[in-house]
């Protein structure tokens, strides 16, 4: 080289951009048959997919007030997210593959092609596979293709099943709990779902059973052109305690699709649910054409005394993201706790955060939050956290982060505040940083690759928050983050 | 090992290096002194890549390597390291994470079986003792919350695990007590070999009375004036940097 006049140039490709441009690999579509209903969206609408489920009269009538009240509301503005707005006619509310006749009795009876597609997923069903010591519920499309372990679940009195199948086979609990947390009334997007879900999970661990293993939950969306409106409901009595996760993709498409779900979540004097969530729905290309929007109502009630509920969801995808898992701290003593990681990439939106409300004495909630924002993302962190005149020595920690890479993305926090109760104490800690150039020159200086930098220190940067996952599930989101496992010295 | 030539560098237009000549052979060590603003962080930068330094002209061989068009990592690896002036801070990330996943870049460049864990952790406290770090600086995020002179003996015990051939150490003595600089000296001193080559660059004489160097360069305004043994650091600090700067003048980019 001629040092004169070539200036010497170190020739590495931008470590952050090809961190970034990482492929979605659940965008593949599996062929298989469906039956799917019109779009549209009116009453016969409502009782042709009630009918479809066999469900009782309440069921349908349910359905059918949710949908009334709906049609009342309007779209909610107040996000930091913009979308061209839902043509909810242009969208069919049911489908489901042909072969499942009223949902399969064993894993034998399910199609081998949605069996093959779970694999793919890395959610083998058979029992004995990889996630051997974790229930499945597989929910594709419509409905609940299938439903594992769940002969050694009923040992214990463990309810696990889809949703359907639980307004058939039990209806007194459904009834007695359905819409007590979230009811059908609260928001635009939670009364469409009350009119129009099709399947979800089902989950009541009975008083002072712990149960015996994870439960989960895995969604698919397949069909193209339609809506998934799932709906979940956890009851914990008294003394119990479960540990729930679920997971989500969709296949890669040019339109949006939406995804609005209902999880309710009933705490009982000291029980605990610990409910984990990775969202990997298809977030749409980097242009921003395609992905999902997932408008979703989440909302844990601790009712006893004592009870704890802790929310965990790591949200990777999504065109838009726009759900506040939250807890009502009605008992005394009981505890609430939401830890977040939302990335946004490209033009991914996300609004995300969580309700605290307390209103017993002594309630405490801590808050987790970790935004991460690179290409055109944007991300907002919302938080309510309200301690109610009744609710004596509340504490409330939360914590706030957001880690900006490049200079094309977006954060935004906005908290609020309303403490009614002076003996309440309300601590909230925000901070916002951007991936170094210094942390990267740092780790590369030590031999690191670029890519294995950025995934450590993005791993880092969440870390308090993947603690809180399952095993099984902390792997997933890590490599979903492209991140390498951190072993046993971490 | 290291010949550096007429070396010019820029930072945001404004030009830093002005023609750097600079040998390094194995089992020697340089000791870069000169005043604030001189160039000797820029130096430093550049020989281990950073990327917001521009390079106009001049060449760096490195062991028969064009060491300019090597990127940052592989830099590293082939056995150039940097201790750091101002180590960065990675929260999250615990130094036993960091310090393993460093070792084993390296183990994997030279064709070595990677550590694992169990044996990375006995190797690491071993190594620890000598710098007088707890074990606890092991689970602690790297650099985080840690004190000036805890940040640079993890800088010594980073060198030390990576057993580089050149170790350039960036004002390693800044912000150091007296007890830290014995030990820090301590370390950097048990490392010297007839391999091992260093480039200690500092602002004040003292540090070289703990590690004593074979050759000592004044670097004023890019470019190095002047080069002589230990002796020259001593008389640097009898009559300042103005003394050199002055007579300066007619070192044209004396070399070593």
């Amino acid at each position: 080289m001629n040092p004169s006049t070539e200036p010497a140039v170190v020739a590495a490709a931008d470590p952050l951009e090809s961190f970034l441009d990482r492929e979605y690999s659940a965008g593949f579509v599996t062929d298989i048959e469906s039956v799917t209903i019109p779009k549209g969206l009116n009453e016969d609408t409502i009782r042709l997919l009630s009918a479809k489920k066999h469900e009782p009269e309440w069921m349908l009538e349910w359905r059918l007030s949710a949908y009334r009240h709906w049609l009342t509301m309007q779209t909610p503005e107040w996000a930091q997210v913009s979308f061209p707005p839902v043509d909810f006619q242009d969208i069919s509310y049911y489908s489901a593959p042909k072969s499942k006749k009223d949902g399969p009795k064993s894993l034998d009876e399910v199609d081998p092609e949605l069996l093959r597609t779970y694999e793919k997923l890395g959610v083998p069903l058979h029992e004995r596979a990889r996630l051997a010591g974790v229930a499945v519920d597989a929910v594709f499309d419509s409905v609940s293709v299938a439903t594992t372990f769940r002969k050694q679940l009923a040992e214990v009195g463990v309810i696990f099943c889809s949703f359907s199948e639980a307004v058939r086979e039990h209806p007194e609990l459904v009834r007695k709990y359905l819409g007590t947390v979230v009811p059908t009334s609260d928001n635009f997007y939670a009364a469409l779902n009350s009119a129009v879900f099709s399947d979800g999970s089902f989950v009541f661990i009975p008083k002072g059973v712990r149960c015996p293993m994870e439960l989960s939950t895995y969604f698919r969306i397949n069909a193209s052109e339609t809506g998934q409106f799932e709906r979940t409901l956890i009851i914990a009595e008294e003394g119990a305690y479960v540990s729930y996760l679920e997971g989500c993709t969709a296949p890669m498409r040019d339109e949006n699709q939406l995804h609005a779900a209902v999880v309710e979540l009933v705490a009982l004097d000291d029980a605990k649910i610990k409910y984990s969530t990775v969202q990997n729905w298809y977030p749409g290309d980097k242009d921003g054409v395609g992905g999902i929007y997932n408008f979703v109502t989440k909302r844990g009630d601790c009712r006893g005394p004592r009870s704890h509920i802790s929310w965990t969801q790591v949200e990777t995808g999504s065109a838009i993201t726009w759900k506040y898992p939250s807890v009502i701290l009605r008992g005394d003593d009981s505890v609430g706790e939401f830890y977040s990681v939302a990335l946004s990439n490209h033009r991914q939106q996300a609004d995300t955060g969580t309700k605290m409300i307390h209103m017993g004495r002594n309630t405490r909630s801590t808050i987790i939050s970790k935004g991460i924002s690179a290409g055109h993302g944007s991300n907002a962190y919302r938080g309510l956290v309200r301690i109610t005149p009744k609710a004596e020595n509340a504490r409330n920690y939360t914590q706030c982060d957001s880690l900006l890479i490049g200079k094309t993305c977006a954060a935004h926090t906005f908290p609020t505040m309303e403490v009614q109760n002076p003996t309440a104490s309300v601590e909230h800690e925000a901070t916002t940083s951007r991936i170094g150039e210094d942390q990267l020159f740092y780790a590369m200086q030590r031999g690191l690759s670029a890519e294995d930098a950025v995934s450590m220190i993005v791993n880092g940067f969440c870390k308090e928050v993947f603690k809180e996952l399952p095993m099984e599930f902390a792997v997933e989101a890590q490599n979903l983050l492209g991140v390498s496992l951190e072993g046993s010295v971490g | 090992m290291l010949s550096i030539k007429d070396l010019h560098a820029s930072i945001d237009e404004k030009s830093i290096l002005r023609g750097l000549n600079l040998d390094v052979k194995p089992g020697e060590v340089h000791a870069i002194m000169g005043p604030n603003g001189a160039g000797k962080s820029t130096l430093s930068q550049v020989l281990a890549g950073r990327e917001n330094y521009n390079v106009t002209k001049g060449t760096v061989d490195w062991d028969g390597q064009d060491l300019l068009a090597m990127p940052i990592e592989e830099r590293a690896r082939s056995g150039l390291f940097l201790a750091f002036q101002y180590p960065i801070e990675i929260p999250g990330v615990s130094n036993a994470y960091f310090l393993r996943a460093a070792v084993n870049a390296a183990r994997r460049h030279q064709g070595l079986p990677e550590l694992d864990a169990m044996d990375f952790i006995k190797l690491a406290k071993a190594e620890m003792k000598s710098v007088g770090m707890r074990d606890e600086f092991l689970y602690r995020s790297v650099n985080e919350g840690f004190s000036g002179g805890e940040k640079k003996r993890n800088e010594v015990l980073q060198m030390i695990l990576l057993q580089p051939r050149l170790a350039i150490l960036d004002e390693t003595d800044s912000g150091l007590d007296i007890d830290a600089l014995k030990v820090v000296a301590d370390g950097v001193n048990r490392m010297r070999s007839p391999e091992r080559s260093m480039i200690v660059i500092t602002h004040y004489q003292r540090l070289l009375d703990y590690i004593v160097p074979d050759f000592v360069h004044v670097l004023a305004g890019g470019r190095i004036v002047r080069s002589g043994g230990r002796e020259l650091a001593l008389e640097l600090e009898e009559h300042g940097y103005s003394w050199v700067m002055e007579g300066g003048k007619d070192q044209k980019g004396a070399a070593a």
